[in-house]
């Protein structure tokens, strides 16, 4: 599959912003914990959180190819950093898809130009994979909604400002939009984590939080089935396009090393079982990076196997970035294991893949179940 | 395009999903639970690129998906048909 020009270009420029912005700052971020504002805003003079939003709302109205490349530099450089692309975006995208023309008319065009940064808070203390049972309520009154409940694991939610919340109304899972700011809301930082530690996570508290009617997204009972379900298929889409990042920074730190390092006398790349370590490497972004473009061409297209096709690549992407930062870590020894250099970070990182937008274990359900609706 | 054409796609692409040959017109298959959790986004999406019609908001009605007769109705409605 053959990029367009124009992709090729694009790819080019987040390759650059990325060497220069990124890559030299992202351990630091990962001890710090943090994203840096000033590189927020970089992004946003950059119009890389508006990629694939209409003109009509002040975005770029790129293709889901270009917007792949941009997730894989991201990954590449930063897996923390792709996380604020993805839970921005998934909140954008909800709206697009599902937001009443007041919602989409009063958030898109600051969502686009990153004036306000938008989370998706879905995860609870009791609740992750079985979304359907959020313990969240939202309590319908006469001046609109009264959320009640907590949320965890929120990436970006210590930066937040436009909260999407998925809560039971009158018993069914519905989607509504929470400013910061609300009065009854806190957000606490969650630190210390095994993985994407610059993600800025957050526990939020909903405390009789009181939210006007139009802040509802879609209607009641279709919080899961369709506002969350469209947010996480994009969700993992720039997952799958990250990992594939990700994984190819592992090949290029492991590229670096073995071509420096000498023991027995020859360098670690002529040794063969270094050479099966990258050989699979190689093979495993190259095939990441197809059942990505697959998913975005069938994106751009309309077309509704684009779902399946997006946890396919959303799965194996994320298994072989596991088994892909492992090798590179083997690779580099005690070293790897060491914070002078980035693998034990990318290690980390890609263990968090396999776990967000849908454990690997539930895109094994849904993808044998598809199995026998596809082939049988 | 015909209402009776409307029905034949859906039917055609519900089939291929809910693996039920005698599956009914009128038959409520969100309520007998044959089918999984990302099938509400790939039906929408099947219906706004086959029968070109955009699907929104205001159409989130359970009663608007949940059989091959109401998917055909939402349809024939969207284009005027």
């Amino acid at each position: 599959m053959e990029l367009t020009q124009e992709q090729e270009q694009a790819q080019g420029e987040f390759k650059a912003f990325v060497n220069e912005h990124v890559v030299p700052y992202a351990d630091t971020f990962d001890r710090e914990q943090k994203i840096p504002e000033e590189l927020i805003a970089l992004i946003a003079q950059k119009g890389f959180f508006g990629l694939i939003v209409p003109k009509d709302y002040g975005g770029m109205a790129a293709d889901m190819i270009t917007y792949g490349l941009l997730c894989e530099e991201m990954g590449c450089g930063s897996a923390s950093l792709l996380s604020l692309l993805t839970v921005h975006g998934m909140v954008i995208q909800a709206i697009m898809r599902w937001g009443s023309s007041v919602l989409k008319e009063r958030w898109l065009r600051k969502l686009a130009a990153g004036e306000i940064i938008g989370a998706f808070a879905l995860t609870e203390p009791n609740v992750g994979s079985d979304a359907k049972s959020v313990e969240t309520v939202a309590v319908k009154k006469d001046s609109g909604f009264v959320l009640t409940g907590k949320k965890k694991w929120t990436s970006f939610g210590q930066r937040a400002d436009l909260f999407m919340i998925i809560a039971q109304c009158e018993g069914k899972p519905t989607a509504f939009l929470l400013e910061k700011g609300t009065p009854g809301f806190t957000v606490t930082p969650i630190t210390d984590t095994f993985g994407f530690r610059a993600a800025m996570m957050a526990e939020l508290t909903m405390d009789n939080c009181l939210i006007t009617e139009e802040n509802m997204v879609g209607r009641i009972g279709f919080g899961v089935t369709h506002v969350a379900t469209h947010a996480l298929d994009y969700g993992r889409y720039t997952v799958g396009w990250g990992c594939v990042g990700l994984a190819r920074a592992c090949l290029e730190a492991s590229l670096k090393y073995t071509a420096q390092r000498v023991q027995f006398g020859t360098y670690l790349r002529k040794h063969q079982l270094i050479q099966h370590m990258i050989t699979d490497m190689i093979a495993s972004v190259t095939a990441a990076r197809l059942l990505c473009l697959n998913a975005g061409h069938l994106k751009d297209a309309g077309d509704h196997r684009t779902i399946m096709e997006t946890a396919i690549a959303k799965y194996f992407a994320s298994t072989m970035v596991v088994k892909t930062a492992l090798d590179a870590v083997q690779i580099h020894g005690a070293n790897g294991i060491s914070s002078d250099y980035p693998v034990a970070r990318y290690l980390r990182d890609a263990k968090v893949m396999e776990i967000i937008e849908g454990s690997s274990q539930m895109q094994q359900i849904i993808i044998a179940r598809y199995g026998y609706q596809e082939y049988l | 395009m015909t209402p009776e054409e409307i029905k034949t796609k859906v039917r055609a692409f519900l089939l291929k999903y809910i693996k039920k040959p005698d599956l009914q017109d009128d038959e409520d298959y969100f309520a007998s639970k044959l089918i999984n959790s990302l099938f509400a986004m790939q039906l929408v999406m099947f219906v706004e690129k086959e029968f070109k019609v955009k699907v929104e908001d205001k159409d989130l009605d359970i009663k608007n998906f949940n059989s091959i007769d109401s998917i055909s109705s939402l349809v024939t409605r969207k284009l005027g048909c």
